[in-house]
Parts: C-alpha cells; sequence; structure tokens
C-alpha cells in the first residue's frame, strides 16, 4: 500500500466477495428519524397518563433522618408520592445498594441521588410536590476523588463495605471495595533489565457520555399484576430483569417495550427512572411517565469515572519493553463497580511484554454510581500508559510507531491479564498509521503531532432473531437489539447476504421482550457482532426451508438444490429455477409460511484496537488548543456497512478529544458538580473540530462468519493520549492530568 | 412552574402601566431568550406573576441613524437585524463582534442587546461594546424618561438600576468621527456557543498616529461588566504603539476582580485580561487605520 493509493476514508478491505457485505445501503430508520416520526421515550403518550419527578438530595454525603411525605401528598393534582420504604424488602447488601441507587434508604451518597417520587396529573404539580416533601438530613463531610477516599482518616460511605484484597474479604471496612492484581513473568527482573524507564502519575476527572437524549419511562403496572415498561435503554431485557429483581417479580410479569433511543454509549444500561415510574403506577393504577432533565442527567445517572493511575515502563537500548507496572485506581462512585476491572485488561494489551504486573482498586466516592461509556475503564488507562510509551521513544530516539511495532501483540501473545490472542490486527493498524500520507507529511509551522493506539476486547453474549418471509419475496426480521448505532440495518444485512436479496427486502424491527429470544445489551461493540450472527443463523434456518419446499415442489431430493444469489436451482437440472420471490408467492399453497429463528452467544470474540494521528496547535497566550487535523484507523474485522462504521470511529474520536480537552464533572468543595448543563459541561460541537479521517483496516475475525470483530468502543481509547502527546510536541509541556484544557495547559511548564 | 399572565402592549405608556401596576412582579421580555429559562427553571430571582412581551412596541422596535443623531437600537432589536442593517455595517461594524457571537443563529433570531443589558450578566456580550463604544440607554418610567449611560446600568450580577415599573427602550450610540475603531472579543474554550471567560470592548480614535479617545471594558471578570476608565485614559495622547497597548492591558488586568469557577480560575482570568485587552485594541487600532 502507498500513500498515494489512500482516499480520505477508506476501507483497507480484505475480502471482495460479499454482495450486500460492505455496501452502504440507506438505513431502514432514516426516514423516520429525519422526519421527526420516529418516537422516543418522552414522545410517549397514554390516555390517564401521569407524570412523574424526582425529589433529589442537595448534599453529596448525608445520613437521612426522616422523611415526611404528608404535606406532598396533600397537593391538589398529586396522585401517589413514593420511597424507598415502597421498594420489598432487599435480600442482600448488594440489593439494598441497587435500590438505594433508584430511591436512596438510610444514607445519600452523592448530590442528585433519588430521595422521592412523586405522580401528578401534570408536571408542574408534581414538581411542586417535590417542595412540599420534608427530608431531614445529617450532612457528613463528603469524599470527592480516589486520593481522598483511601486516605487513612476518611469519611466512610458505607459502614458495611469491606475490602477485598486480591479476592479474599479482608473483613476490614474501608471506602475500597477490592484490589485486584495481574502478574506475569518477574516484574523486577524486568525493571533491571531495563536501560530505560519512565515513570509517571496520571489523574483524569469523571466525565459523561453526553448523550443528548435524557434517561425516561413510563411504565404501567396493570391490575392482573403485570408491569410494562417503555423506555430509553441499550438493553431491553437488562431493564425487565434488572425490574424483575427490585419489585421481587418473575421476569415473565415484565414486558418492557424499548423506544427509539437518543444516545446512550453504555450510559444507558442501567436502570433510574424505570423502578420509581413503576412503584408510582402501583399505587395510582395509571400509567406513569418520567423524563429526566439535562441536570438531573449529569448529576443522578453514570458517568465514567475520575481515576489515578500510575505507570512504569521499561525498555532495552533497542526498544525491546522488559517491564510495564500499572497502578490504577478508579472511582466507583456511590456504590462498588468501577470499570477498574475492564481498564486492567487493556492497558499493556496493544504489547508484547514478558514482565508486568497490574494492580488495580475500585474504590466508592461521593458521585453518581459510574456506568458503562465506550470502551470503559481503557481510555484512563491509555492516557498513561500511551503517553509513557511516547516518551519512552523519545528518551530512545526512536519513532513512536515503529517502537509500538517493535513490542506489538500477534496471534499467540499472552495479554498481561492472561488471555492468548487470536488472530487480531494490532500491527496491520501501526502499519497503515505509519503509511498514512498524515504521517508521512510535514507538520505545518507551530503544530505539534501525536499518535497512540488502543485496545477495547469486545464481548459475545446472547442474541436472538427471527425471520419470517412475506408472500412478495420480503422477509420481516425481528431481534432485540436496540438501535444505537445503525445496528438495525448492520443486522439486516446479515440476512440479505444469506438470503440473496436486497436488503431493502428485509424488515427489521427492534421488538419487546414478550416478542423475542433473551438479547443481552447493545453494549460491549457485540450488537453486530452477535445479533448479526443471530440473523446470519436464521436466514440460514429460512435458506434450508426454502431449498426443501423447492424439494418438495419439483418432487426432488433437496440435496441437489442450491440457493444462491436469492435463486433457487437444481445443481444437476438446469430447468429446476426458481427465484425466492416465485417461492414466497406459494408458499401457502405448498405447505404454509416459512420463517427461521435462532438464539445464539457466540464464543469466538475478536478484539479491536485502534489508533490515532493528531495534529494540534496551541495558543501560547491562551492555552487553548486547537486540532488542525486528525486521523483514526481501526481494524474491524470486516465493516458490514463502512458508512456506519466510519461513523463509530468519527463519534469514538471526538467524544475522546472533548474528554481530552474540556470535558469534566466540575465539583465545589461541597460535592455538588456545578457545571451541570451542556453550556458549561463543555463537549466538542462541529465548529470545534476538524473533518476525522479514517481508515478502515480489515483483519478478518475468524470467529464470525463474515469476520465481524465489533466498532463501538476501541476508537474512544486513543485520542486523550494522542492530543496530549501532541501538545506535548507542540509545547513540550507534558499533560498528566485530563482534561487538557486552556487554563490547565498554561498552569504547565515546559518539561 | 406556575400559571404566568401574558401581557403584549402596543406603547410604551402601555408597558409601563402594566410594570407598574404589577407591584414589581411583572418582567418585561424581548426574545425571552434568558427570561423564559430562568421562568423555566423556577429561578428565584426571576419570581414573575407576569411577562409583558414588548415585541409589538414601535419604539423599542427602531433602528436608525443619522450622523448628528447616531445609531439608535430600540430595546427589542433582534442581533440579526443589527448586524443586517447597512448603516451599522457603515458606521458602527464592531457591534457585530458582539451581534454575531450570541448565541447561535437561532438564538439571534430572538435575543437583543437591549435584553442582554437587562439580564445584566457579568459575561453579556454586547454589553463592554456598548460601554466601550460610549453608548447611552433610554428608560421610560411612570414620571417620564431619562437617560443613563450603559456603563452606570448594571449594579450586580443580574441587577440593574432599571427600577420595576421602569422599561428600557433604546440605546443610543454617539456618531464616531474618522479615526475611530473598536472591537469586541472574548475567550471561551470552544469555537461557539459558550460563555465567556472573560470578554473585552475596547474603542480607539487615532489623529495623527496619536489616540485622541479611547475605551476598555472588561466582560465576566467582576460582577457587572466595567469601564476601566484608567487603561482609556492611559492611552489618550500618546502614540499608537506596542508599550502603550501594553500599558493600558495592565491596567485592565489590573482593574479585573473575578472569581475562581467552572468557567476558570481567577489567576487565568486576570492573565485573560491582559491577553485579550492586547488583543481588542490591536484590532481597534487596525480598524480606526483602516478607517482613516
Amino acid at each position: 500500500m502507498t500513500t498515494a493509493d489512500y482516499e480520505r476514508n477508506m476501507v483497507l478491505a480484505t475480502d471482495t466477495d460479499y454482495k450486500v457485505i460492505g455496501t452502504r445501503p440507506v438505513r431502514h430508520d432514516g426516514a423516520d428519524k429525519v422526519t421527526g416520526r420516529a418516537i422516543y421515550g418522552a414522545d410517549f403518550d397514554a390516555a390517564g397518563l401521569l407524570h412523574g419527578k424526582i425529589l433529589r438530595s442537595p448534599h453529596a454525603h448525608a445520613k437521612i433522618i426522616s422523611i415526611d411525605t404528608s404535606k406532598a401528598e396533600k397537593l391538589d393534582g398529586v396522585k401517589a408520592v413514593v420511597t424507598s420504604k415502597d421498594f420489598p424488602q432487599s435480600e442482600s447488601r448488594k440489593d439494598q445498594w441497587l435500590k438505594d441507587n433508584i430511591l436512596a434508604s438510610d444514607k445519600a451518597l452523592y448530590a442528585g441521588q433519588a430521595i422521592a417520587g412523586v405522580a401528578a396529573s401534570n408536571p408542574h404539580v408534581a414538581e411542586s410536590a417535590l417542595g412540599l416533601i420534608e427530608v431531614e438530613y445529617e450532612v457528613l463531610p463528603p469524599v470527592l476523588t480516589t486520593q481522598e477516599a483511601m486516605a487513612s482518616n476518611a469519611s466512610i460511605l458505607h459502614d458495611s463495605l469491606t475490602t477485598e484484597e486480591l479476592g479474599e474479604d479482608t473483613g476490614v471496612v474501608s471506602n475500597v471495595a477490592s484490589h485486584s492484581q495481574h502478574v506475569k513473568g518477574d516484574i523486577s527482573k524486568g525493571f533491571e533489565d531495563a536501560d530505560v524507564i519512565i515513570e509517571r502519575e496520571y489523574n483524569t476527572k469523571t466525565v459523561h457520555q453526553g448523550y443528548i437524549e435524557p434517561h425516561n419511562a413510563t411504565a404501567l403496572w396493570s391490575p392482573d399484576g403485570r408491569l410494562h415498561v417503555w423506555c430509553s435503554t441499550q438493553g431491553s431485557f437488562v431493564v425487565r430483569d434488572s425490574l424483575a429483581e427490585l419489585l421481587d417479580l418473575p421476569v415473565s410479569m415484565v414486558r418492557v417495550t424499548p423506544t427509539e433511543i437518543g444516545g446512550g454509549f453504555g450510559g444507558k444500561i442501567p436502570i433510574y427512572v424505570e423502578p420509581v415510574a413503576a412503584l408510582l403506577s402501583r399505587k395510582t393504577g395509571a400509567p406513569v411517565k418520567i423524563v429526566m432533565s439535562r441536570r438531573e442527567t449529569f448529576e443522578a445517572s453514570g458517568p465514567t469515572p475520575g481515576s489515578q493511575i500510575k505507570i512504569k515502563i521499561g525498555a532495552k537500548h533497542d526498544g525491546t519493553l522488559t517491564a510495564a507496572y500499572a497502578w490504577m485506581a478508579m472511582e466507583a462512585g456511590a456504590y462498588p463497580g468501577s470499570p477498574v476491572g475492564a481498564a486492567v485488561q487493556c492497558v499493556f494489551s496493544t504489547y508484547d511484554v514478558e514482565n508486568s504486573t497490574i494492580d488495580g482498586f475500585d474504590v466508592v466516592v461521593n458521585k453518581p454510581k459510574t456506568a458503562a461509556y465506550r470502551a470503559p475503564g481503557a481510555p484512563n488507562a491509555a492516557f498513561g500508559a500511551e503517553q509513557a510509551i511516547n516518551e519512552l521513544a523519545e528518551k530512545l530516539g526512536m519513532d513512536p510507531i515503529e517502537l509500538r511495532l517493535k513490542n506489538v501483540a500477534k496471534e499467540g501473545t499472552r495479554r498481561p491479564d492472561g488471555p492468548v490472542f487470536g488472530k487480531i490486527g494490532a500491527k496491520e493498524v501501526l502499519e497503515a498509521m505509519r503509511d498514512h500520507p498524515h504521517y508521512q507529511s510535514d507538520k505545518a509551522e507551530g503544530t505539534g503531532r501525536g499518535v497512540s493506539i488502543g485496545f477495547w476486547f469486545n464481548i459475545g453474549f446472547d442474541s436472538a432473531c427471527n425471520i419470517a418471509v412475506n408472500k412478495d419475496g420480503s422477509v420481516n426480521l425481528t431481534e432485540g437489539s436496540t438501535d444505537i448505532g445503525g445496528s438495525r440495518t448492520s443486522i439486516a444485512m446479515h440476512a440479505a447476504e444469506v438470503l440473496g436479496i436486497p436488503v431493502e427486502d428485509v424488515r427489521p424491527s427492534v421488538v419487546d421482550t414478550d416478542t423475542i429470544g433473551f438479547t443481552a445489551v447493545t453494549g460491549g461493540s457485540r450488537t453486530t457482532f452477535a445479533t448479526g450472527w443471530a440473523a446470519y443463523e436464521a436466514a440460514q434456518d429460512v435458506k434450508k426451508q426454502c431449498i426443501e419446499r423447492a424439494a418438495k415442489i419439483w418432487d426432488v431430493d433437496a440435496n441437489g438444490l442450491q440457493m444462491e444469489d436469492g435463486v433457487i436451482s437444481s445443481k444437476s437440472d438446469s430447468e429446476l429455477r426458481m427465484t425466492f420471490k416465485e417461492l414466497a408467492e406459494q408458499l401457502s399453497d405448498t405447505g404454509g409460511g416459512i420463517s427461521g429463528s435462532a438464539s445464539v452467544n457466540p464464543s469466538g470474540v475478536g478484539g479491536s484496537f485502534a489508533g490515532n494521528i493528531a495534529d494540534v496547535s496551541v495558543d501560547p497566550e491562551t492555552g487553548k488548543t486547537t486540532v488542525e487535523r486528525f486521523t483514526c484507523v481501526q481494524d474491524v474485522g470486516k465493516a458490514i456497512h463502512p458508512s456506519y462504521v466510519e461513523g463509530q470511529m468519527q463519534g469514538g474520536s471526538v467524544q475522546g478529544i472533548g474528554w481530552a480537552l474540556n470535558e469534566e464533572y466540575f465539583m465545589n468543595d461541597e460535592g455538588t458538580m456545578t457545571n451541570s448543563s451542556l453550556l458549561d459541561y463543555r463537549m466538542p460541537t462541529s465548529l470545534d473540530l476538524p473533518m476525522i479521517d479514517t481508515v478502515i483496516v480489515e483483519v478478518a475475525n475468524p470467529g464470525h462468519p463474515f469476520g465481524v470483530r465489533g466498532v463501538g468502543e476501541a476508537n474512544i481509547v486513543p485520542p486523550t493520549p494522542t492530543i496530549a502527546n501532541a501538545i506535548y510536541d507542540a509545547t513540550g509541556k507534558r499533560m498528566t492530568q485530563l482534561p487538557m484544557s486552556p487554563g490547565a495547559i498554561l498552569s504547565v511548564s515546559p518539561e | 412552574m406556575k400559571w404566568i399572565d401574558f401581557e403584549k402592549p402596543k406603547t410604551v405608556e402601555d408597558a409601563v402601566k402594566l410594570l407598574s401596576d404589577s407591584g414589581g412582579n411583572a418582567r418585561p421580555m424581548a426574545g425571552g431568550t434568558d427570561l423564559i429559562v430562568q421562568l423555566r427553571v423556577g429561578d428565584p430571582r426571576v419570581n414573575a406573576d407576569v411577562v409583558v412581551d414588548i415585541k409589538s412596541i414601535p419604539e423599542l422596535n427602531e433602528l436608525s441613524y443619522s450622523s448628528s443623531k447616531g445609531l439608535t437600537i430600540g430595546a427589542a432589536v433582534e442581533c440579526y437585524k443589527i448586524y443586517g442593517d447597512a448603516n451599522v455595517n457603515s458606521h458602527f461594524s464592531a457591534l457585530n463582534d458582539s451581534a454575531t457571537l450570541i448565541g447561535g443563529t437561532q438564538i439571534q433570531g430572538r435575543a437583543s442587546f437591549g435584553g442582554n443589558l437587562c439580564n445584566a450578566a457579568p459575561s453579556g456580550d454586547s454589553i463592554p461594546n456598548m460601554i466601550a463604544h460610549g453608548a447611552v440607554a433610554t428608560i421610560a418610567g411612570p414620571s417620564g424618561t431619562r437617560e443613563v449611560p450603559v456603563e452606570d446600568i448594571c449594579t450586580g450580577p443580574r441587577q440593574t438600576l432599571i427600577g420595576d415599573d421602569e422599561l428600557l427602550v433604546s440605546i443610543n450610540f454617539p456618531s464616531n468621527g474618522s479615526g475611530f475603531g473598536a472591537n469586541y472579543i472574548r475567550f471561551i474554550p470552544r469555537n461557539e456557543m459558550d460563555i465567556a471567560v472573560a470578554g473585552v470592548g475596547a474603542s480607539v480614535t487615532i489623529e495623527d498616529g496619536k489616540f485622541t479617545s479611547a475605551k476598555v471594558s472588561l466582560a465576566s471578570v467582576a460582577p457587572t461588566p466595567l469601564l476601566v476608565k484608567e487603561a482609556g485614559e492611559s492611552l489618550v495622547g500618546e502614540t499608537v504603539s506596542e508599550e502603550a497597548i501594553q500599558n493600558a492591558a495592565n491596567l485592565a488586568k489590573a482593574a479585573a476582580k473575578p472569581i475562581s469557577d467552572m468557567r476558570g480560575t481567577a489567576d487565568y482570568r486576570k492573565h485573560l485580561c491582559d491577553v485579550l485587552t492586547r488583543r481588542a485594541l490591536n484590532t481597534a487600532v487596525e480598524r480606526a487605520q483602516g478607517a482613516s
């Protein structure tokens, strides 16, 4: 591949034999979305609908002494008020924590935590009623960072939380929920063998996914005991199962209908307002809708954590990495469960290092309970590790991409956390970066250039798909993966490829939990991989039945028939030939309709690597960084729909750039977020960004019929270190804290 | 949110009567880009029972220019009309620095300089610019009208000396002679849709290579937009030079009394006053010299 062969957005394809896979059809839900007809959760309406609002704690850390709802209940128009007392009795500590994050019982652990819910005839009455609820608090000092939380004299969030040390409960009450460790080789020997060692500490702030649509839910608890919930979620079955657990119901008594979703990025996996709406509906017998405000979305959903990361790496003069050590403490938020467990799986996984040790700490603090955000934990880790690699390259006098290539992980490399890589594309991504005209070009005057690479492992899990043949030769495809990135179409393309029909003849629908087999969340970059695979299998089922039906019609042996490009034909008799459409017309007369189905839980997951090249300029007087040019290269296995893959790569890059430059939860000393609006939570707008150029690398995943790896997450991992490395190149300043805001850059001295 | 009455008077007199009859619980509304948001979130400082829409009053929609009277911008004139106006573009083009900066395109279709002034946010992007232009506000009340320099209007964050029973009618910008140039710039971490971390309005008049008048005004670095008289006065009589401009920038920096918040630290904001004053004055000088 020479640089002249590159285009602005390009696909380095490995396979061109497909008819539908790899094309760029218009999305099935496109017209509804651009004309405003698509139904989102906040659009939901029903006869007798009540509106719910939630009273939230103004304190980051406080004991709840009492809650008096009597005045609110008497307000004209108020139909019901609920508190944590309306939940069934908890059976375990963990169960209680789940409930407390929905409606706090004994303690408020972050400013914004829900205390009580009100249902009223209109939202304004519900809002007024909140002001009539009297809550007595005993305010406690807040703990806002891992450093504060791990200090010996720290204020304790949970009297019942004891530290789990390397899998064993220590019995010691602290804010450290757990300490995990992964050891490979001998780290001491590795550093003894090193000629050059880099060691630094990095700190990052809490950031939000920034989805535009706030959380919302409508619940109707019917007199027959069945609960129906309509909501914006990344996983309707997760909502169903979580509600069943919290409300002590069999899963079959809960039905969840996912509405269209205006962004999630991991943040719409947990539930927040759904159980409150359900409890209010049980009390009133009416449907109850709750829609969060923007402020609530920031203060009371699940951001991704602030973190403290120490990195130490060593290498020989020739660039061979001999040792890599990471110490990572991540904020779980109010209840245990930070993404540090995922971060340890990613921090050094790009490299084949003989000796490594990774310590991970899950730490509770007085902030909202963190949720997933696109490759959760990995960008925090990469912010440290990938700056250290660049620093090492500089000390060794090596090109930073060549240093990475020298140590790159390949098929057969054992990751620092244990698993052995199958076929991966880390090397191919680095080579594509090195050869890209962006990297080959001279930097513009006054700009700095940075590079880095990131890894995300991706997941498989359960997916189901049904396909029914219509008599006009089209098929109805139903599946359970809520569509946050064009997955409806990419899943439909799997079926179209197998059946040999145009993708426009596949009608995909995302259906409710009563209508499709169990399907895990849209997350972990799994949807096109796993639900796509379910569609592939369901289509194979349809194809097999079509061949059998044709055999019956022609009275021949099915083994002598084939179906290709939408035509069923005999392998030996050229007279026996029928299109899929012709067969579809006569199904009713020849034995009945055909439908296929599949439920899968594929294990052949392929991890994804993404790399960036960025050029930035920094105003020396104001410290403001301008991203002048940005290129994202990612191994996607196989791009089913390259436009949506490019969209994912660009979207992850943009979110990473925002995280790098300006995004942060700005907390005051009392632990209240002071910038909970889209005005002051500074996500980049289109005017703050260059066009993000993309290169799709296709190193097919042998674990998927079309080679898919999953593309949603790896691309957010490299932007923060890439921008940091570029700022260093432009200014000589090594930025070890996020965000790298103008004021922060001015306050750091050049190395 | 409670029920609020809505009135749309056709004359200044009717508007003033509505305001004075409401016992302090009426709020005039031009574009509503601040007021509606404040009402919606239940801002305790805006506890209105009556919203008085002033967009149907002719005097508040005036946009006129004559060399003797200068430029008059009615309190309800939207930003897009300001930057679309031939007289503004010929004689007061620096006002466009603010008119094109406030909000985005949609907001500029509603928002007005008058509303920006009455909202009295320390960060109001049109206020330092108006101050640097020597603008004077006309305010109507039950006992007639009065004229007040714009720099005296804001008395605190979101507080003005305009009474509850008074109405801002228009803002007048005196004609400027040849050799006049002005500029407003702000610093934001993004490139659009943001609130000034610091902002500077500057105007100069230059004759024979010397400053004959100058004004410097700051946004977002004090409880109100600030006129830094000493910065402007330091330039008068001086030859146009980097040193003179730096000296004025130092005075502006010294006058700033910012707070630290999520938009920037106090030290950073003071530093920006230096940088931005220098940049604004340099642009004003370029424009003045281009104009002469």
